[in-house]
């Protein structure tokens, strides 16, 4: 479904992601994790079109994308919940969702209530009212009314209270478990390796693990995400 | 009772000058442009209404024209000078707005030169309603008034619940986060800018029929433009009503004191506003009243 070939992308003179190649297939859910500054909000940022590619191709479904802009990708199917929420705060919850609503596909009002049923009683507070937990909730919810085939998530735990978390992968794993193919970026390894099929790990721009979260050991994670090495069964700094 | 005949005046006049804020409240709310070229806007949709008019079309028929054509005009300015502007920052939409209201000026003196008109309306211009002895409604203000308050209320709805004004909403709060949402913000930026000026153009017409104009005309509009939406509030439709209504009031109960203080008692109001916020925004900053006088520690 998505295939992302050679991609460069700068902040200004920070080269934030470097010669980086990637797949994901249809219905898959790949948790992306690395350091803080790795640069995965910057390749998702670029996969949806929020940041521009240096260099690289980004191909859906075999289409290259890489000049379009965002909205357009939205309407292939492209969809991201950016990092931080970016909810519209001047508007209500209900609003949020109206905006992305595209109305030709089988996320509507309706099911994004049913799957996010904390959002129904708050369908007519503003966004800017809202807990941190309700904000990810309904930014999901609003990602998901654009009917997105590819989902990309930007820390769908950050800075939200344990319970809210677990209300938020409650309704991820429905999501997940209706057929969507998501991107997950996650610091919580655990919950990363656990709602995905598969793992990549970022290290200064650069993927430096890839493989099935069913094959990939905690260890290799956090190796790959420190950058560090083994040596004589020690892992040691690269 | 001539006061209150004053009050009831300057609410009228009030929807004028809320209908020629309209556009510039509303750009400047979407797009965070303060177009400078608004008031000569105004100015080039009621030349080309006087112009049809005077070729024989009727004034409603000569609107009908005139209306799409300016939205048009809006569509064009967006996308050969605002949008290129913008990405330059904040401040170039400002230079260029500035010079795009001098070329129309020019323009327009250039074609129509230095004589003074204003659009035919027969009676109507005049005419009115006798509500006690010394209170009398004009015809022409009230169908004013009543054309800006149902245009805001329309802008309102528009803006509420059809999908583009809620899309305009969205760029006006985060263009790119709307971008990511699938909003084309770019159309919406487009129909911003058609609105604007279609509405900058209606209120040129009444400016015309309510009195006469010139090619230099439009600076002055965009003076009490200015002053209603930074009364209102930056952005806010009701708020652009009430900050005409405010301005309206002020110059007619200032005329009623001394017919030469009618404009300056508008500027005086709007100085003590912009001043009031000022000092509000300054002790906010300070943690308030008490904190900024010293009282907390």
């Amino acid at each position: 479904m998505l295939r992302v070939e050679q991609l460069d992308a700068h902040h200004g003179l920070l080269h934030a992601v470097r010669r980086v190649s990637l797949e994901v297939a249809d219905g898959e859910t790949l948790a992306l994790v690395g350091a803080n500054g790795a640069g995965k909000t910057t390749l998702l940022r670029t996969i949806a079109g929020g940041h521009r590619a240096s260099q690289g191709r980004i191909l859906f479904d075999g289409v290259d994308v890489s000049s379009l802009p965002a909205h357009r990708r939205v309407r292939l199917g492209i969809t991201l919940v950016p990092e931080g929420r970016r909810l519209f705060p001047e508007m209500t919850v209900e609003e949020n969702l109206l905006v992305a609503g595209r109305g030709n596909g089988e996320w509507n009002l309706g099911r994004v209530y049913d799957t996010f049923p904390m959002l129904r009683p708050l369908r007519k507070k503003r966004a800017a009212t809202l807990s941190g937990g309700e904000q990810q909730a309904t930014a999901i919810a609003r990602a998901l009314m654009t009917n997105p085939r590819l989902l990309l998530i930007d820390e769908a735990s950050l800075g939200l209270a344990p319970i809210a978390v677990e209300r938020v992968y409650e309704s991820l794993e429905a999501v997940v478990g209706g057929g969507t193919t998501v991107v997950l970026v996650e610091q919580d390894l655990g919950r990363a390796l656990a709602v995905s099929s598969r793992v990549a790990c970022m290290l200064e721009g650069r993927i430096v693990l890839e493989g099935a979260a069913a094959e990939i050991t905690r260890e290799q994670v956090v190796e790959a995400y420190f950058g560090l090495k083994r040596r004589n069964g020690k892992a040691v700094q690269q | 009772m001539i006061w209150v005949n004053q009050v009831v005046q300057g609410i009228l006049l009030g929807g004028y000058y809320a209908l020629l804020a309209t556009g510039l409240s509303l750009l400047f709310g979407v797009m965070r442009i303060i177009n400078l070229a608004h008031g000569d806007l105004a100015v080039v949709g009621l030349f080309l209404l006087w112009w049809l008019h005077d070729q024989g079309l009727s004034v409603p028929a000569a609107l009908a024209v005139m209306l799409p054509a300016m939205a048009l005009a809006g569509i064009l300015l967006q996308r050969v000078l605002l949008e290129r502007s913008l990405r330059s920052g904040v401040l170039v939409p400002l230079l260029t707005t500035f010079g795009l209201a001098i070329v129309m000026q020019n323009l327009l003196f250039e074609k129509f030169g230095a004589d003074i008109r204003s659009v035919d309306i027969g009676t109507f211009a005049y005419n009115g309603w006798k509500i006690t002895d010394e209170i009398y409604v004009g015809h022409l203000p009230v169908v004013t008034f009543c054309v800006a308050v149902v245009l805001l209320g329309a802008l309102q709805l528009f803006l509420s619940r059809a999908p583009i004004g809620r899309s305009m909403r969205a760029t006006a709060q985060d263009p790119d986060t709307a971008e990511l949402v699938g909003v084309n913000a770019r159309a919406v930026y487009l129909v911003a800018a058609a609105i604007a000026v279609a509405t900058a153009g209606l209120a040129g017409a009444f400016l015309g029929m309510r009195t006469t104009f010139d090619a230099y005309v439009g600076p002055t509009q965009l003076i009490y433009a200015f002053e209603a939406v930074v009364i209102g509030g930056l952005g806010s439709l009701w708020g652009t009503l009430f900050g005409g209504i405010v301005i309206g009031v002020a110059q007619t109960v200032g005329a009623q004191i001394k017919p030469q203080y009618s404009i300056l008692a508008g500027h005086l109001v709007f100085l003590a506003v912009l001043g009031w916020r000022l000092v509000n925004g300054a002790i906010a900053a300070r943690g308030g009243f008490r904190a900024a006088l010293g009282l907390e520690t």
